[in-house]
């Protein structure tokens, strides 16, 4: 999966997840400056791109992961 | 304007009640099952399956597709897959009741090592293990309603009892905190607080400090499994989606 397919796959969950407009998820939003998540908005999305993605984003590497475009990157290096 | 009656009946939801195979946990998931909602039974071990079952099939005549799991509440990985059992099954968890319990009675100095864990391990630890996996599904659906048995002991401490109180003023403290870390994700956390309650863990204690309890009590009884699944019914409906992060007492005045 290309970063592309990742971040359109993540689109509606992020959004959902903040209570805002797909179209506002762009690669080069912050999470918590630019989409006004808190910290348990965070982790509730890493949760379930976890559950979307079959995969585990470990502790150490969430704190990391501050922009949209670091979280596709991150699962684009990751995914199975 | 939705009716009481209406706000009590728990037609599709689902609720977890922990230790459920005997006691009030059993009270309080057939109270569930007779107001419809698919009630989960639980059990620690096999010595407790017999008793599960003869719960589950009175639970079954209001519930049919109730179950019961056996699992240990004091192992991440026994509650992780209990609660992934319920998942699996419906879907869901809407409400947890975080029952499970036991006493361990001692005078603190007299105290072991191995009682003191025990009662923190399953009272404490237990309600964190099973509270944290329920809250994981709860989020996905933005809906959630936990209720923690503590007890009026856990405020006022007893003589005998230091694991005990310790374990259930604990409670008192993860449920507000649960309260305030998930309250925007439309999921509430309480506490209730009983007092004396006619139980086989009651049942134990001489009658002079029966008698001794009774005279205490303002409502001139012994209070009874019943009178807590009163209020669990309660901080579980939709009347009490407002409440959160609180202790309700039920204990005909006894801590007054």
């Amino acid at each position: 999966m290309n970063t592309k397919e990742i971040l359109e796959k993540a689109k509606p969950i992020i959004a959902d997840k903040l209570g805002i407009n797909e179209d506002e998820v762009l690669e080069s939003k912050h999470f918590i400056n630019d989409l006004g998540a808190d910290s348990l908005a965070l982790v509730d999305i890493i949760m379930s791109l976890e559950e979307v993605f079959s995969m585990e984003i470990p502790e150490e590497d969430s704190e990391k992961i501050q922009t949209v475009g670091q979280m596709v990157e991150y699962i684009a290096n990751h995914v199975k | 304007m939705e009716s009481i009656e209406s706000c009590l009946d728990f037609s599709g939801k689902v609720v977890l009640v922990t230790g459920s195979s005997q006691g009030i946990g059993a009270v309080i998931a057939l109270e569930f099952a007779k107001r419809k909602a698919v009630t989960v039974l639980n059990f620690p071990t096999e010595k407790e399956q017999a008793a599960a079952e003869a719960v589950l099939s009175e639970v079954k005549t209001f519930s049919p597709s109730s179950i019961s799991v056996q699992a240990d509440v004091r192992s991440a990985s026994s509650v992780e897959s209990m609660i992934q059992t319920v998942v699996k099954q419906f879907g869901k968890l809407d409400i947890l009741v975080n029952n499970a319990g036991i006493t361990r009675d001692q005078l603190l100095i007299r105290m072991s090592d191995a009682e003191w864990q025990s009662v923190i391990d399953i009272n404490l630890s237990g309600t964190f293990q099973c509270a944290r996996f329920a809250i994981k599904e709860m989020m996905k659906k933005r809906f959630g309603r936990i209720i923690n048995i503590s007890s009026i002991i856990g405020m006022s401490g007893n003589a005998g009892q230091a694991n005990y109180s310790a374990s259930k003023a604990g409670i008192i403290g993860l449920t507000k905190t649960i309260a305030r870390e998930y309250g925007s994700r439309n999921i509430t956390a309480n506490c209730i607080a009983p007092g004396y309650i006619q139980t086989n863990m009651t049942d134990q204690l001489s009658q002079e400090l029966k008698e001794a309890f009774l005279e205490k009590v303002y409502i001139k009884r012994f209070g009874l499994p019943l009178d807590i699944a009163h209020a669990a019914l309660f901080l579980a409906s939709d009347l009490a989606g407002y409440i959160t992060g609180q202790v309700m007492v039920v204990d005909g005045g006894l801590s007054l």
